[in-house]
């Protein structure tokens, strides 16, 4: 079956070890995690996970609902890149010296990249994109040698006009009053 | 709040158990959970503890009494190897199903992380193989984490939940207040019902000319034996089960056309790649029932039935898949079922049948001469038993042979370890089994091999006068592995021949009464004395050295390999 990537969303309770009983679920099954990112969702309490893994349809379900089995999991979902808008970032070291005798002003200004710092010996710019453009805008910054570059994992919200994560959260909570009644 | 007391974290622990109606622990102490059999000691009237001679045997003894109780099992265990020897078992608890909580202590959390004595990172090594796991670190979280362990191992599918009980949380003193858990907001243990679903299902099954149904321990777990039979009767439909499906229905029941999988029945074997429509019940099509994926099943329509979303499609892909208890959707499914009539089809089940009792079953329970069979020996403690005892198998042929033989008039009559296959199994499990069901007789089949596993757990049945019947199929053979070498290895006996221990001399020196038997004739006098009381008995069967258990459908092939003879 064709491999693609896919963008895998958890959103999950607040837990502390949960990071760990999800990036098993992709060891066991010999799964390259590409990206990977947690941080707060919009709903308070929520955290948001996104991971990017390159897998077959077949594989992408199974693991969604092995990730879903986890307990202080709440949902997960997936997508693929044309249902969402996703953006990385990336930070690149140069030296300033290179800056200043190169042509780096040019070279940020085509790529939309910005300098945060500038000090005596080095620069530091950043760029936020696709995996694409900020490997591109390193290729450039490289011929006058990059100090250091990172680049973050993939964050992603989804075009969808369906949120589906609140929907079930709203479900949920009418389970728990209906329980709360009876009781 | 009224009802409030300042007590110790441990005893915290025992108040939060008994509000869960706990009255029986299966353990083993420690230095890590001293505090908590300090604070048992207050306790013994109300809350059994059974000691263990080792922390495997306590799980499996938790997981024995769960399966035949239906209630959740309980462990106590200390930190560190505490902690480690429990693994086997609650990975066995986490394969098959078994709702299980394990407390392990833990050293103090001040010294977590420390390479302290004993310490041990217990929740990243069970949560692969746990439904939960959690740490408590503090005594306030106690009667919280205990209703959630309670509530997450005994809903939906059933699991084990590890409870790592840091040593100042047993200490600390908290104003304990009794809690319930009912809900989890990001847990739903049964799925929504689908009712398009349940209209589908209806209609294949209405629509078919053979139906075949696949009954797994879902159906038990789910108590829809009842409606199970109402179903199957209703569409005339013939059932097979899987190894933890076995006493859902009852041998002689007449839909019931045998067990599935490598040494189960070659009738519903082969009428699995035969049948139009394919039911398959709360199991989960292990590699053990379908063999080659590739080749299975691949004419039916697929209705699988499931509480685990995670099932569907895993191995076998469904046409129609029915989410929920099977306690609740079989009735609907029922109810929109057309009254039926199948007779030829079942009828056609009758020439596998034939085949396969002149070819083996016959071979192994009717022979009159040379040594005795395995499978014999299992149908006769059975049948003395008037087919109502409690089933306990170790791994390997004795397993396969008591499965194949055993016969059962009522549910909840088997335990073994099916999933994970866990040798040494058997001697602990049927300890659990026999606290669990008191009055019910517990025959543990088991080989020379598990039973040297864990055959420390005598010490358990002297020590809690547990009345288990152990029956020692003994070849002197690692016999699954030594039939696998036979078959398919070149007879290259490599590491499976075993020199045993007078086994009489060991039941001995733990007080249990037993005899050795080593001929057809003794036989039935030896299982007539073994079940004549109440109390422990080790009945040790010299059988067939090079045995078989067949019908064997080798790993990875399809039923059309299936060896006979």
């Amino acid at each position: 079956m064709e491999k693609k990537l896919y963008t895998i969303t958890i959103f999950s309770e607040n837990t502390p070890g949960l990071l760990n009983q999800i990036t098993i679920i992709f060891t066991r099954r010999q799964l390259n995690i590409e990206t990977l990112s947690v941080s707060p969702s919009s709903i308070k309490g929520v955290h948001k996970y996104t991971i990017s893994v390159c897998c077959d349809a077949d594989m992408i379900e199974k693991v969604i609902k092995q990730i879903e089995k986890r307990i202080d999991v709440i949902r997960a979902f997936y997508n693929t890149d044309d249902e969402l808008v996703y953006q990385e970032i990336a930070l690149y070291k140069v030296s300033t010296e290179a800056l200043l005798d190169g042509n780096l002003e040019a070279i940020i200004r085509k790529h939309n990249a910005r300098i945060l710092e500038v000090d005596r010996v080095y620069t530091i710019i950043e760029k936020t994109g696709h995996t694409e453009e900020t490997k591109q805008l390193f290729d450039e910054l490289n011929e006058f040698n990059v100090l250091q570059f990172v680049r973050s994992g993939r964050i992603a919200i989804t075009k969808s006009p369906i949120e589906r994560l609140t929907d079930y959260i709203a479900k949920r909570e009418s389970r728990r009053k209906e329980l709360e009644e009876k009781a | 709040m009224e009802n409030k007391e300042n007590i110790t974290g441990s005893e915290a622990l025992l108040r939060s158990l008994l509000n869960e109606g706990v009255d029986t622990i299966f353990g083993y102490p420690g230095g890590s959970i001293i505090p908590v059999y300090d604070a048992l000691y207050d306790y013994k009237d109300r809350l059994n503890h059974v000691l263990m001679r080792h922390e495997q045997g306590a799980t499996h003894a938790a997981q024995g009494y769960a399966r035949v109780s239906g209630r959740v099992g309980v462990c106590f265990v200390t930190s560190g190897p505490g902690a480690t020897n429990a693994i086997t078992g609650i990975g066995d608890a986490m394969m098959d199903s078994t709702p299980m909580v394990v407390v392990a202590g833990q050293v103090g959390a001040s010294a977590l992380g420390t390479d302290a004595f004993q310490e041990i990172d217990v929740i990243g090594i069970t949560s692969p193989i746990t439904k939960w796991s959690y740490q408590i670190r503090k005594a306030e979280d106690i009667a919280w984490a205990v209703a959630r362990a309670f509530y997450i191992a005994k809903s939906g599918r059933p699991g084990p939940v590890v409870l790592d009980f840091t040593k100042n949380a047993q200490l600390e003193r908290v104003d304990y207040v009794p809690q319930k858990c009912n809900f989890i907001r990001s847990y739903q243990p049964v799925p929504d019902m689908d009712k398009e679903k349940i209209e589908q299902a209806a209609a294949l099954i209405n629509n078919a000319k053979k139906p075949l149904a696949l009954v797994g321990q879902g159906v038990i777990l789910g108590g829809a034996e009842q409606e199970l039979k109402f179903f199957l009767e209703k569409a005339d439909i013939p059932a097979a089960y899987t190894l933890l499906g076995e006493s859902a229905m009852e041998s002689d029941y007449p839909l019931n056309r045998g067990m599935l999988g490598m040494h189960g029945n070659v009738a519903p074997n082969m009428k699995t790649n035969e049948c139009d429509v394919l039911i398959a019940i709360g199991m989960r099509f292990d590699d053990r029932v379908t063999g080659k994926l590739a080749t299975y099943a691949k004419q039916a329509k697929v209705i699988h039935f499931d509480i685990d979303p995670s099932e569907i499609n895993k191995n076998v892909k469904a046409d129609v898949a029915v989410l929920g208890n099977v306690k609740e959707t079989l009735p609907l499914v029922s109810a929109k079922l057309k009254e039926n009539s199948h007779k030829e089809w079942i009828a056609s089940f009758d020439e596998y049948d034939k085949k396969e009792y002149d070819k083996v079953v016959s071979k192994e329970l009717e022979t009159e001469d040379g040594p005795i069979k395995m499978g014999e020996v299992v149908r006769k403690v059975s049948e003395a038993a008037a087919n109502k005892a409690v089933l306990v198998t170790d791994v390997g042929q004795n397993q396969m042979m008591a499965a194949r033989y055993f016969k059962f008039t009522q549910t909840r009559s088997v335990v073994t370890s099916g999933g994970l296959g866990t040798m040494g199994f058997g001697i602990p499990a049927a300890i659990g089994a026999k606290i669990a069901a008191p009055e019910r007789t517990v025959c543990l089949f088991c080989g020379d091999g598990g039973f040297q596993m864990t055959m420390q757990e005598l010490g358990t049945i002297l020590q809690s006068e547990v009345g288990v019947k152990i029956i020692l199929l003994d070849n002197e053979w690692l016999g699954m592995v030594r039939q696998w070498q036979e078959l398919f290895w070149h007879e290259r006996y490599s590491a499976t021949l075993m020199k045993n221990p007078d086994f009489q001399g060991v039941a001995n020196s733990y007080g249990i009464k037993s005899r050795r038997v080593t001929t057809r004739e003794e036989l039935a006098e030896g299982i007539a004395e073994m079940l004549s009381d109440n109390e422990a008995y080790l009945l040790v069967v010299n059988v067939e050295k090079k045995g078989l258990v067949l019908p064997m459908t080798p790993a990875g092939t399809d039923v059309t390999n299936i060896v006979l003879e």
